[in-house]
């Protein structure tokens, strides 16, 4: 065990000191969750589609290590460095998918993913946590300089962001950006007669995928009349708890992850909760509801304003999406393709994943100092701001 | 843990020097903050009621709800898994299709009185193992199958018991309604329809894969399945009539490659593997390697044309057997004259072929027979292909011996394979068991010159028209082909007794496109036969009756055999420097 004393004003000891050491030991106690699950699940499935058992398996590892070690490092910098990288990440990412609408690769009738250098990643799964920094941040300027146009921003660059997604078409990374942009802007002060216009226009635009999207339209039907199409996977799914019961089937002894396609990412939870059974599945709900919980509670001291947006961002998408996911895996929700985080099967998400749960350990640190120490941000220093102003 | 900060009354202009401006921002911020905190709390009120619910919802799922039970997980895995795709001859003639049976199955975990319920079953099941059973009923398991694929009149017996805690699942049993007929092709599956054997196991994924449930459409064979009733039916008299211990049979389509019959004696039924013995089970034609004997005379001769070593013209002295060593090359039908490569051919001079295969050379002897594909493991849809066994070192007696087709043991499939260029027009085209789709091109690689090829053709007929294999003729259907008689091999030299008796057919041979060959093994001569068990005598006649059969099935046209045309085109000179006829 390190030890490092309170005096010790190292990068490393520093933060050893003031990290979220009990929400640092959650992401670790998730992380060791997922690769169980993957090696429970993903063996099936690998058999398949013809490679060998343990793909998977392995291929998780190799993406978990790298993704812990960012998970670290990006937890040890300032917030100042959060949002300076996030800022960097989200116009990469901003790039990147816009590029996967131009030469994607098309996998099961959307173009999501792109080949950079060998490697296959999907660019909107890094937009979602730098996207939560940067709307934050653009939110926060408004303590600056109160003229500063910063909802107008807000919707400009979520406007940027979702024309991609929309076009890809990836509905639930796109539902999830919105989600977490409409929680950011809600805590930012947003009037609430204006909460409740977009309220509506949210559910203007669920309508509206439903109209424009068949897919959405057909997973929703199927959602409402189970017996109007295949609802394949949310019934064998369900039966999945009910076989499992209380105390699971026991680690391999279970039958669905042979006939779920998608056993080892999106279904995941099921087969949890067929092998390792209720009691394992609702640890698992806690161990969500604890990081998003804490996070947010710790949140609630905090007197920065970017910070409690950037944080609230961050946590409400790991929020959402495991919600979203767990909701579809128990058929709360209608079937829609979203990852339970640091538990499915996946590379970009689970690295973007350690990005997001970066800043957020980074930006709930314990400071004895204002957050921005040696660094005030004046609107007469932030060039963007002067930018900004100018230009309108 | 709160970060003390500057409060505008007190750090007014003392610490940091602020204007009026900037206090009355930080009061905003604050605000802002605060607004942020209350806002905040809604937002974790929420997710504290969505876990809230997720965990009620799991808690209802798996506890409180009477969900499915263990049947019903099972029966959607089996409704998944059942799905195997129809297997139908190139005709569209179904092989292999599934029958709806039911499966009994226990929850022994909701099991009231296993002793009870174990007796009544043994009522329904008298040859039941009910120690086994007891146990596994008395087991903590959710789910344990008691008895799978039951006649409808056994499951409305177990129904009338009325025993708690038993249920059926829905299952599909492969069948196939051919019976024995192709069974060595088709293979046959294990209790969970998963293949075994043959195409059943060759093509396992593609027949039941997702995609294949989708699709629904049929796996088509090659195989012509009336052919193959008529090979099999031919092939197994000839076993029993000459009290061969197997026998195997291939009709082959030159031109494509394509298997149109398969057969292996014994057979067994692919509706009962488990009855069958493993001599049963064994593929003759594709996993058995053999010592084929005289047939190899074919590629000896080709070989010499091709390399241009000998020609037709060119003779061999067969007065005396070839001594090498310890050993010594005989002829069976001994002339004992100088002979010519057609006569050579024609009475299968195993002198003859010795000496035309030193000619060649060991090195193009090797380089020719691969090419023919004979020294490597075939290619086919089957997971039961024997590998050929070649002489490593390959030296000049093997030359020798290789040349009359002792030393290497190859494939009935692989010899197919190897004949077709001979008589094709040249061309080595790979085999299948799959149907090629109608006017797909075959591209095949050269091996022989067309006039090779014409040449063979001619020498094949000369074997059946004056040769030994007289009995393998079929009126208008110009057969030709080689006879082969094999001693096999036993420790420490070859029986002369145990025979392995082969013919290679073709036919018409004005412009072949069907390949026939017929093994018998171990066949015994019968009175009628005045005790010969040749290829000649017990082989031949049988692709003799196949293609009598088969033939117009095929839709082969008849030919004329004594007109002017056919004659000119079967033209060939037996004597030295004189151009004689075959016929």
């Amino acid at each position: 065990m390190m030890t490092f004393g309170r005096t010790d004003r190292s990068v490393v000891s520093d933060w050893w000191w003031t990290v979220d050491r009990w929400l640092m030991v959650a992401l670790f106690v998730l992380a060791g969750t997922g690769a169980i699950l993957v090696m429970a699940a993903s063996p099936p499935v690998a058999d398949r589609i013809g490679v060998d058992t343990f793909h998977f398996v392995r291929r998780q590892i190799v993406f978990m290590i790298p993704a812990l070690m960012v998970l670290v490092g990006v937890s040890m910098m300032s917030p100042l460095w959060v949002r300076r990288s996030a800022v960097i990440v989200f116009f990469g990412a901003v790039v990147l998918l816009f590029a996967t609408l131009v030469m994607g690769a098309e996998i099961k009738g959307a173009t999501r993913w792109l080949n950079v250098a060998g490697f296959v990643i999907q660019p909107s799964e890094f937009t979602k946590p730098a996207m939560a920094v940067v709307v934050a941040w653009m939110l926060s300027q408004r303590q600056n300089d109160p003229g500063f146009p910063a909802f107008p921003v807000a919707l400009a660059l979520l406007l940027l962001v979702l024309t991609p997604l929309l076009l890809q078409p990836d509905i639930g990374m796109a539902l999830v950006v919105c989600a977490v942009w409409f929680i950011q802007m809600f805590l930012a002060g947003l009037p609430l007669f204006i909460v409740a216009g977009l309220a509506v226009i949210g559910m203007a635009g669920a309508v509206g995928a439903y109209a424009f999207f068949p897919h959405v339209a057909s997973r929703i039907d199927r959602f409402l009349d189970p017996s109007s199409g295949d609802s394949f996977q949310v019934t064998t799914s369900l039966n999945a708890f009910g076989h499992g019961g209380l105390w699971g089937t026991g680690p391999g002894e279970g039958v669905v992850k042979q006939i779920l396609p998608d056993a080892h990412a999106d279904f995941i939870f099921a087969v949890a909760g067929e092998e390792f059974g209720l009691v394992f599945a609702l640890f698992i709900v806690a161990l969500f509801a604890f990081i998003v919980l804490r996070g947010l509670s710790r949140l609630m001291r905090e007197t920065d304003l970017f910070i409690l947006l950037a944080g609230t961002g961050l946590f409400a998408q790991v929020g959402l999406q495991s919600v979203i996911n767990m909701g579809v895996n128990v058929s709360l929700l209608p079937a829609k393709g979203m990852t339970l985080p640091f538990i499915s099967y996946g590379g970009s998400s689970t690295l973007a994943l350690a990005l997001g749960f970066g800043y957020a350990l980074a930006l709930t640190r314990a400071r004895a100092t204002p957050a921005w120490a040696g660094a005030a941000p004046t609107a007469a220093r932030t060039p963007l701001n002067a930018v900004l102003r100018g230009a309108r | 843990m709160n970060a003390p900060r500057p409060d505008a009354t007190h750090t007014y202009d003392r610490r940091s020097g602020r204007t009026r401006a900037q206090v009355a921002l930080e009061g905003a911020t604050k605000q802002a903050v605060e607004t942020g905190h209350a806002r905040l709390l809604a937002v974790a009120a929420v997710f504290v009621l969505c876990f809230l619910v997720l965990g009620g919802r799991l808690v209802h799922l798996t506890v409180l709800r009477d969900g499915p039970g263990a049947g019903a997980i099972a029966q959607a895995v089996s409704a998944a898994d059942s799905y195997r795709a129809d297997i139908v001859d190139r005709n569209g003639l179904l092989l292999a299709t599934n029958v709806r049976t039911a499966s009994l199955y226990a929850e022994p975990r909701i099991m009231m009185n296993q002793d009870e319920a174990v007796a009544k079953l043994a009522t329904v099941f008298p040859e039941i193992d009910k120690k086994d059973l007891l146990v596994r009923l008395h087991s903590d398991k959710s789910f344990t199958w008691v008895r799978r694929h039951l006649t409808p009149k056994q499951q409305a017996a177990v129904n009338a018991l009325g025993i708690p805690g038993i249920g059926f699942l829905d299952e599909t049993r492969r069948i196939y309604p051919q019976g024995r007929a192709a069974a060595h092709v088709l293979g046959y599956v294990g209790i969970d329809n998963e293949g075994l054997a043959g195409v059943e196991k060759a093509f396992d994924a593609q027949l039941r894969g997702p995609d294949a449930a989708r699709s629904k459409r049929p796996l088509q064979l090659s195989i012509d399945i009336r052919v193959q009733h008529i090979l099999r039916d031919e092939l197994a008299r000839a076993v029993t009539n000459f009290r061969a211990i197997g026998g195997a049979g291939i009709i082959y389509d030159v031109h494509s490659g394509e298997v149109i019959a398969m057969a292996s004696m014994p057979d067994f039924d692919s509706n009962a593997p488990g009855e069958a013995t493993a001599e049963q089970l064994f593929n003759r034609v594709t996993l058995g390697v053999y010592e084929m004997g005289s047939t190899f005379k074919a590629f000896t001769i080709a070989s010499a044309l091709h390399y241009g070593t000998s020609g037709l013209d060119d003779t061999f002295d067969a007065t005396e057997p070839i001594r090498v060593g310890r050993y010594q090359i005989r002829d069976d039908h001994a002339k004992s004259r100088w002979l010519t490569v057609p006569e050579i051919f024609m009475y299968s001079s195993n002198i003859g072929a010795a000496k035309i295969a030193m000619e060649v050379g060991t090195e193009r002897q090797r380089l020719f027979l691969q090419r023919l594909g004979l020294l490597s493991r075939p290619d086919i849809e089957l997971p039961e292909v024997g590998a050929p066994m070649v002489p490593t070192p390959w030296r000049e007696i093997n030359t020798m011996t290789i040349a009359f087709g002792h030393g290497i043991a190859v494939s009935p499939l692989q010899t197919a394979a190897g004949f077709a260029p001979l008589i094709n027009g040249g061309v080595r085209v790979p085999s299948t068991l799959i149907k090629r789709p109608q006017g797909e091109v075959v591209l095949g690689e050269r091996v022989v010159s067309p006039q090779t090829a014409d040449t063979m053709r001619r020498l094949m007929r000369l074997v059946v028209e004056e040769g030994t294999g007289k009995q393998a003729a079929v009126k208008g259907f110009l057969v030709g082909g080689k006879t082969g008689t094999a001693e096999k091999a036993t420790a420490g030299g070859y029986a002369r007794k145990a025979l392995l008796s082969s013919f290679v057919a073709a036919f018409p041979m004005t412009d072949p496109r069907y390949l026939v060959i017929a093994i018998l093994d171990e066949p015994k001569g019968t009175k009628a036969t005045y005790n010969f068990a040749t290829g000649g005598w017990t082989a031949a006649p049988v692709t003799g009756r196949v293609i009598a059969r088969a033939g117009p099935l095929l839709g082969v046209m008849p030919v004329d055999e004594e007109s002017g045309d056919v004659h000119k085109a079967m033209l060939i000179s037996t004597r030295k420097g004189r151009s004689g006829a075959a016929f």
